[in-house]
């Protein structure tokens, strides 16, 4: 599939240029880079920045607890490496700093499946899980470079421990230019009254797609677009979903512990029908080809379109 | 610098009063970190009475000279030392570990004045250690970082990123005590799990190390006035201590890592610290 109209984006190019311009506006930004800063884009705020980056080799669980002394004197860490590794490696570092609310940036890169390449050890699909379990964490998945944008910055402004998902693969644009991003506040991307798609990250623009290819059926589907993952407000997504004859929660990310048991949870005692398009509970694998990937996994326009039948059976 | 007598007999009297307040906070029949709080007594006596420089009306100055206790379940040294410094009133210690005292069991800074970091989750003390140092660094503060380790602690493998952190950013505001008791909770150190050489180690990944008696107070002093002037190079002071150092029938034992005392024991080491 091609979609020569829209306007793609890298969002790993979008953070880097972002903590570029954080970095010119607050010099309390510093960013630690566990070896990955050519893939992270973390290699831009090192050559404009020098004297606030820290290389602090293959070592995770050291960054995250270095951000943590960091935090402690005044400064805004950014701690970068590859979803999995950000959030697998230094879980119990993490914990210790959430315990205290330490104002720690955790920026995840590549995840999901969008490294398909790399295979399983390097494709984050229990991030959000692990993260949400966390008291006092917040977890912020932007769709699209215009929200890269917005998101990182709001991070920035927000004091306490936030972990941030980035794609790694161009994506198209599906969020608005205009408007403020607010943590907490998930957005109507696309207005409908039959089913509502709750969606994050690239899964977002997946489910505009479905929700095109129905439209033809005389079905119509609106679309959410749940940015920040934790925390989740309840009473938004009750009245988000009240109307409609079903839902459909939609991520690049196992069933368990994500999107679908925050919006199946939030939901409880609604009556109303839910459907989860997800990595079933499976490890990924290496591929040639990012979308053939997601269609391994089930991650398709199509699937989206059968579960949304499915609910509305 | 030699310490003067007076200085020397206050240093002496402090981490008496100390592990006074380490008995007592624990009581009898309850079980407490008698070991590893009693062989840092004096380490601790002398960072908080001697050394650092630090404003107990104002535990959040930038300037101040931080401490941090990596081995955090040690916590009860440091909570007697900054009770004795009057961070917070002495009628505290006598609330550890119930519920809503503002001493845990392990050092929260957001409860305990005085209290640097979240600590006692082992192995990662020295990485926020590091972080403080590099903040004042591009600060071009001169504060110091203090971080005590103990010798079983150091197996956690985050311990050797952060020593190579240190020597990497040249973080010679950096300084490191290791408490090498000898005892873990399992047992000794050479039998459980040998950590050793310890001054090698350290000196291999670019670290500036002496070695010292952990409970002799001059030298303690010494080695931390030593420190102010070494540059380009964080520095380790491996003390050598005794596990319950002052508690006859603990000392040395691993059962008193976490131990319980009888209201007999209670009562002989109470009476051994008191004015």
């Amino acid at each position: 599939m091609r979609y020569m109209l829209v306007n793609m984006q890298n969002c790993r190019m979008v953070y880097g240029q972002t903590l570029v311009e954080l970095g010119r506006e607050d010099d309390r930004i510093v960013v630690l880079e566990a070896d990955l800063g050519r893939t992270t884009m973390t290699k831009l705020f090192e050559k404009e920045f020098p004297g606030r980056f820290f290389e602090v080799g293959i070592g995770e669980q050291n960054m995250i607890s270095v951000a943590a002394g960091l935090a402690l004197c005044g400064k805004i860490p950014f701690a970068n490496s590859f979803s999995v590794f950000a959030t697998g490696r230094p879980y119990d570092q993490i914990r210790v700093s959430c315990i205290g609310r330490l104002n720690i940036k955790i920026v995840g890169s590549s995840c999901g499946l969008s490294d398909f390449g790399d295979g399983a050890t390097h494709q984050a699909i229990e991030d959000v899980a692990i993260m949400r379990a966390i008291p006092n964490m917040t977890i912020l998945s932007p769709a699209d470079g215009i929200e890269t944008k917005k998101i990182v910055r709001a991070a920035a402004r927000y004091d306490g421990p936030v972990y941030i998902r980035i794609l790694r693969n161009d994506v198209p644009d599906v969020t608005a230019q205009t408007g403020e991003f607010k943590i907490g506040r998930p957005t109507v991307i696309r207005e409908g009254t039959d089913v509502v798609i709750f969606a994050h990250g690239y899964m977002v623009y997946k489910s505009l797609k479905a929700a095109e290819t129905l439209e033809a059926e005389g079905i119509s589907v609106k679309i959410v677009n749940v940015s920040t993952l934790k925390p989740i407000d309840e009473k938004i997504i009750r009245s988000m979903a009240s109307g409609t004859k079903g839902v459909v929660t939609v991520e690049e990310h196992t069933i368990i512990g994500g999107l679908a048991s925050a919006i199946a949870f939030s939901l409880r005692g609604t009556g109303l029908m839910i459907e989860a398009v997800a990595v079933n509970d499976r490890f990924g694998q290496s591929s040639l080809n990012y979308e053939q990937l997601l269609e391994h996994y089930g991650l398709t326009v199509e699937a989206i379109v059968k579960a949304i039948k499915k609910v509305l059976r | 610098m030699p310490l003067t007598s007076d200085q020397l007999a206050r240093l002496t009297r402090i981490a008496k009063k100390l592990r006074y307040h380490i008995v007592t906070m624990i009581g009898a029949g309850k079980p407490g970190h008698l070991g590893g709080s009693c062989s840092i007594a004096e380490i601790v006596a002398v960072l908080y009475f001697y050394k650092m420089r630090h404003n107990p009306k104002d535990p959040s100055w930038p300037d101040r000279d931080r401490f941090l206790l990596s081995k955090g379940h040690a916590a009860l040294a440091q909570y007697a030392a900054l009770a004795e410094c009057g961070y917070f009133p002495n009628e505290h210690l006598g609330t550890l570990k119930e519920l809503g005292s503002i001493l845990q069991g392990h050092p929260e800074k957001r409860r305990t004045p005085g209290i640097e970091a979240y600590t006692g989750s082992l192995g990662q003390g020295l990485s926020i250690a590091c972080g403080m140092a590099m903040a004042g660094k591009i600060d071009k503060k001169d504060y110091k970082v203090y971080c005590i380790l103990g010798d079983g602690e150091i197996a956690e493998g985050q311990i050797w990123e952060a020593s190579m952190t240190a020597a990497f950013y040249k973080l010679d505001k950096l300084v490191a005590i290791l408490d090498k008791n000898l005892v873990q909770a399992s047992g000794p150190i050479v039998e459980r799990y040998d950590t050793n050489p310890h001054p090698e180690k350290w000196r291999a990944f670019g670290w500036h190390v002496m070695e010292i008696d952990g409970h002799d107070i001059q030298q303690i002093a010494n080695a931390l006035d030593q420190a102010d002037h070494v540059k380009g190079r964080p520095t380790m002071i491996v003390a050598h201590t005794v596990k319950g150092k002052g508690v006859p029938f603990a000392e040395g034992k691993a059962d008193f890592h976490h131990g319980i005392m009888t209201k007999e024991q209670y009562q002989l080491a109470r009476q051994l610290f008191e004015e």
